[in-house]
């Protein structure tokens, strides 16, 4: 029985053109979660590829957070969570013995629902985290590449030592995206990246992100879903389960390509979610 | 049988219930005017005696020798206080931070009660037990010295700072850890890098708090740092040294109305250092408060 719903839920990639060429970044294989006894996220399974923007969408509490939390171990900080099942980084059992959550962070980035840029100044945002992990070298250099990729560096070059608190909330987020990205991550996480911003602050990171797909795996949680339509490649569909015993859990209903998500969906939840029908 | 007439106004119970509501009212604030017509009593009181005796030679000469107490100043017990105060936040403020920091940022939440609770316990010791406590430790084998005093007020300063840290450390928001975390910046990288440099008005005013507190004690320097302490100024920890709240101590002990004047001079001078630093160091942290809740 386990093993039929495991095949289920893994997306064939075999049939999808745009899979097919990709490396394999993040291996999830019957993933549970739990806070305490409380089981978050039941059973995931889903293999996210390389350099293209995998969305993660659903309802509320459906546990969309908690699954990219575990991808760069952030979970770590809550002392309740506890995972089952295996959940590997290029191969690599993420929370097997021996793998330091700190190393898996700085290759795994992530930019946050609300922007939280340090009470520096915009310069120091950018550069705390090279001077502490020992990339001293060029560091003015790094932080204008940082700030370009981030689409921030032409709104900030003349005022790089004034307080990151004075920009607006989109410049913050650019900043955040630009202190993420000068650690030279490999893989870059969005959770709901955008929900603190306006239209234009919002397009603005969606433009950046296509930009950024080049060179960086991404992942985004999003509740917006023309955002995942608009951004991404492949989507994930989490929806909630609700056991006999009334306890709710977030399971990966559907995973695939953006456009068959949205036109074509296989699972009636999914075609009910992005239809508008429920959630 | 009339109809009864419908009416919003006060009647019977309500009456009687609107009656004890405006006493107790009433009892509520006479019992706060009376907590700040006391604060206004000694204040004013202390003012009046001591500020006469104040001038310029109080704060800058020394008590004059042999037996004529006229003229003079305190300057040597002064130079006391600021040495002993001096010392024990050198001690207590590495150790009140660090302490913050690891309740804070670092044990697990059962740990960090218990040691809040025996922080609360340590701030709730009379400081004469601190006192005796170390001069059974130090100056019974090593005779007084304001060394032996400053540890004392160290130990009363440290739950002070420690509990006055952490609760600034708890108002950065977790957000700015979670964002140095996930740089793949460790743990006690983040604390120092982002978390205390973003309290660290909030721990220079609760020091600033703890220094007032300190300052103010005497019992502890009784039995620690007075015998055989110079009226003249020094400023070797490891003599026993003279300070403020001794002077007062000593001095309104004494017959001659000169010794008491200056008794009442060196209580207001410390009264204002007290009250300006706590007043001073409280807006501060409000201030700060608001910076960092916005």
């Amino acid at each position: 029985m386990e093993a039929i719903r495991t095949k289920i839920d893994v997306f064939d990639r075999d049939r999808s053109p745009l899979a097919e060429q990709r490396e394999t970044v993040f291996e999830a294989r019957e993933l549970c979660v739990f806070y305490g006894d409380q089981l978050a996220i039941d059973n995931v399974n889903i293999d996210i590829y390389r350099r293209l923007i995998t969305a993660i969408i659903g309802p509320s509490g459906c546990g969309k957070s908690t699954f990219i939390r575990t991808l760069n171990r952030m979970t770590d900080l809550v002392s309740s969570a506890r995972l089952s099942g295996q959940l590997r980084y290029r191969g690599i059992d993420l929370y097997g013995p021996g793998v330091d959550a700190v190393e898996v962070r700085r290759r795994v980035g992530m930019v946050f629902q609300k922007p939280n840029p340090f009470p520096k100044s915009i310069f120091d945002n950018v550069a705390y985290g090279l001077r502490i992990l020992g990339m001293r070298k060029d560091l003015d250099e790094r932080v204008e590449r940082a700030l370009r990729s981030a689409a921030l560096w032409g709104e900030v070059k003349d005022r790089l030592g004034d307080s990151a608190l004075g920009l607006s909330g989109g410049q913050q987020q650019r900043l955040c995206i630009a202190r993420a990205i000068a650690a030279e991550p490999e893989v870059i996480l969005f959770d709901e990246p955008a929900s603190a911003l306006d239209p234009i602050a919002t397009s603005a990171i969606e433009d950046l992100m296509h930009e950024l797909k080049r060179d960086y795996t991404l992942v985004i949680v999003t509740h917006n879903m023309q955002q995942a339509a608009r951004v991404a490649d492949m989507t994930a569909f989490f929806g909630l389960e609700v056991a006999p015993d009334e306890s709710r859990r977030g399971v990966l209903v559907e995973y695939d390509e953006t456009e068959k998500i949205f036109t074509n969906p296989s699972d009636k939840r999914t075609e009910g979610y992005v239809t508008g029908r429920f959630g | 049988m009339s109809e009864p007439v419908f009416s919003l106004r006060t009647s019977g119970r309500l009456r009687r219930r609107q009656l004890v509501s405006r006493m107790m009212g009433a009892v509520a604030v006479g019992a706060a005017l009376l907590a700040v017509t006391v604060l206004v009593i000694v204040v004013v009181s202390v003012a009046n005696r001591g500020a006469g005796a104040l001038n310029l030679d109080f704060f800058t000469k020394n008590q004059p020798q042999g037996f004529n107490p006229k003229g003079g100043g305190i300057l040597f017990a002064i130079v006391g206080s600021g040495v002993l105060v001096g010392i024990a936040t050198l001690i207590a403020l590495p150790l009140g931070v660090l302490t913050a920091i690891y309740i804070s940022e670092l044990a697990p939440p059962k740990l960090a009660r218990t040691v809040r609770v025996a922080l609360d316990i340590t701030n709730g010791i009379p400081t004469i037990v601190i006192g005796i406590f170390v001069f059974t430790l130090l100056a019974k084998a090593h005779g007084q010295s304001a060394l032996a005093g400053s540890i004392a007020l160290a130990i009363i300063m440290v739950p002070l700072v420690a509990r006055a840290t952490e609760e600034v450390l708890l108002l950065v928001p977790t957000a700015q850890r979670e964002a140095s975390l996930a740089l793949g910046v460790s743990r006690w990288r983040t604390t120092f890098g982002v978390v205390v440099p973003s309290a660290i008005g909030g721990i220079f005013t609760g020091t600033t708090l703890a220094i007032a507190r300190a300052a103010g004690e005497t019992a502890p320097l009784l039995f620690l740092t007075s015998l055989g302490s110079s009226s003249q100024v020094d400023a070797n920890p490891l003599h026993p040294l003279q300070s403020m709240t001794l002077v007062i101590f000593e001095y309104s002990d004494q017959y001659d109305p000169a010794y008491q004047a200056k008794a009442w001079a060196a209580a207001f001078t410390l009264m204002c250092f007290v009250l300006l630093t706590s007043l001073s160091a409280k807006l501060a942290l409000a201030r700060y408060r608001k910076k960092l809740g916005g």
